[in-house]
């Protein structure tokens, strides 16, 4: 990237690390870095890499207006991290889009129902192995 | 035609959080998703106790269509026209947060007649935005005519842009590296007409409004949020505003050109439903302001960049030689050669920020697009400022809150 600005730059550096080190990273970036609102949680899916998922947050200080980017792989069979939800609320619903949309686990996370979609919906939708012509109607269609 | 089936053979689609049973017995009622006081599908579960309202479950999603999905099988181009169905009241804005977002990952920068006019394009937006925000609040609360002045200031607006974009609603109007046209001619002469409306019209709404008792009563003190909640729960945006925290993208990490605007961010006293009216409303006397400005600073020249990677090349060259032809053809069958990496760029919404976060595997469609939208964070917020209120404050605090279905819900 060659975007340079005078002011905190608005585009984040990335920093990454092992899922195990996540709760220590976040609680150091919010006391010691002032990042004091997590912005956005997701995470991107790969096929056929060993550590399927990263999983990517985004945290902005409204002290410094830094922002640092996180980013974490987990593998598929144990798609787990922590909740960040002791440290930030806005975790709550962030981490449910992104349990429903990936499949990743949060763990400490009291309440994982599902939130764009619906109750009994099967599957993760972006994950990349689902067919995006797949449609799973709650009420048949009329013929 | 099938006939249909049995009520109880089909599935409930929300399991809410909690039954009579978990609290203390009080009534739970169910409101919305389409009820007609809530401007957007939603659906609140609440536990009321008389009329207070002990504890609320927000069910979103019921505008869901998966944006985040069908991005990954379109071109970076074709996607501007589904951003334009985020926020459908400022459509604008969407457009030129994606495109900037895709620029940066392209390293494009964008000329400076398009800097100028995205900037004064998004504060109008803003304008709109804003307008048919409290409009569509004070109606609620019974204040039609106010909603008359707004929305028709609003519609000249709408008219407005429609000369420049063809469109009144979703203008798709945003491209990579610059814009879809330039400028009618007498689109600016028309500006300083409406704006001059706007003054009369919103004078107006201030002199019905703001000391109006029966207003007061139902606004003030009410939904209060403190600063500290709100950035814990990543609240951006006029709601942040309102608690008295001055934190706006424009001023704190300046894009466009909002580094040369000489502009105040308005903040409210202490994050209720009348600071957050009288904090939009002052900000749009704020981009009034920004938008004189600008008409003043715009510069002539080209409105997109010369780069062969994302600018359509001209119709006149496409049909007279190869080069431009085979280029055509490949931007619109392959999309814009945007190089790997990943890119997160946000700009301030009317509803607060709007990040894209992007990621590239060198081809010319998006492997992901995943969009921060206030809306939806918004929402993860909004139990806070309905506890503890009256079940009829549901509707002024959801109102100044400003969900919009389709940001919320992509």
């Amino acid at each position: 990237m060659t975007h340079e600005a005078t002011l905190p730059t608005p585009l984040p550096p990335t920093l990454e690390i092992p899922a195990a080190e996540l709760l220590a990273t976040a609680r150091a970036l919010k006391a010691q870095g002032r990042f004091d609102m997590l912005l956005d949680v997701t995470a991107v899916d790969w096929p056929g890499r060993s550590l399927r998922f990263d999983v990517v947050w985004h945290f902005y200080s409204t002290v410094t207006f830094a922002r640092v980017r996180v980013k974490t792989r987990v593998a598929e069979s144990d798609p787990a991290v922590d909740s960040l939800l002791p440290l930030y609320g806005s975790a709550l619903f962030m981490e449910r889009e992104c349990h429903e949309m990936y499949g990743i686990d949060f763990r400490g996370h009291p309440d994982l129902r599902p939130i764009l979609l619906y109750e009994g919906f099967v599957g993760h939708p972006l994950r990349k192995d689902y067919p995006i012509r797949l449609e799973q109607p709650l009420v048949p269609y009329r013929k | 035609m099938t006939a249909r089936p049995a009520l109880d053979a089909l599935a409930n689609p929300i399991l809410p959080a909690f039954g009579p049973a978990d609290v203390d017995g009080n009534v739970v009622v169910s409101i919305g998703p389409s009820h007609p006081a809530t401007h957007g599908t939603i659906q609140m579960i609440a536990a009321l106790d008389g009329e207070r309202v002990k504890r609320v479950d927000v069910h979103c999603g019921y505008l869901h269509r998966g944006f985040e999905k069908e991005c990954e099988a379109h071109t970076w181009h074709n996607l501007i026209p589904f951003v334009d169905r985020l926020n459908y009241c400022s459509p604008l804005i969407n457009d030129f947060a994606y495109c900037e977002a895709v620029e940066k990952l392209m390293g494009v920068e964008m000329t400076p007649r398009t800097k100028y006019l995205r900037t004064l394009l998004s504060e109008y937006s803003r304008l709109c935005d804003h307008l048919t925000c409290i409009a569509a609040s004070l109606m609620e609360l019974g204040a039609m005519t106010p909603f008359l002045y707004l929305v028709m200031v609003r519609d000249y607006m709408y008219e407005h842009i429609a000369a420049l974009t063809g469109a009144r609603v979703t203008h798709s109007y945003g491209r990579i590296g610059g814009l879809a046209r330039d400028l009618p001619a007498g689109w600016l002469t028309r500006l300083s007409e409406i704006l001059t409306q706007y003054e009369e019209f919103v004078g107006r709404v201030h002199g019905l409004m703001d000391r109006n008792r029966i207003f007061i009563d139902r606004m003030r003190d009410v939904g209060v949020i403190s600063t500290a909640d709100a950035i814990d729960l990543g609240i951006t945006g006029p709601i942040l505003r309102s608690t008295g925290s001055p934190r706006d993208l424009r001023k704190d990490t300046p894009y466009l050109a909002y580094a040369e605007l000489d502009f105040d961010v308005p903040v409210g006293i202490k994050g209720d439903n009348y600071d957050r009216y009288y904090v939009r409303m002052r900000e749009m006397d704020e981009s009034v302001y920004m938008i004189r400005q600008l008409m003043e600073m715009l510069p002539e020249g080209p409105i997109n960049v010369d780069d062969r990677r994302c600018t359509f090349p001209e119709k006149t060259l496409v049909y007279t030689e190869i080069e431009s032809l085979i280029n055509h053809f490949k931007l619109v069958m392959d999309g814009p050669a945007v190089p790997a990496g990943e890119v997160y760029f946000a700009h301030e919404a009317p509803n607060g920020e709007l990040g894209f976060y992007l990621v590239s595997d060198g081809s010319g469609t998006p492997y992901k697009v995943h969009v921060r939208s206030p809306s939806f964070v918004h929402m993860g917020g909004v139990a806070r400022m309905l506890e503890g209120y009256q079940l009829a404050d549901i509707i002024p605090t959801f109102g100044s809150v400003n969900m919009i279905g389709g940001e919320c819900d992509r």
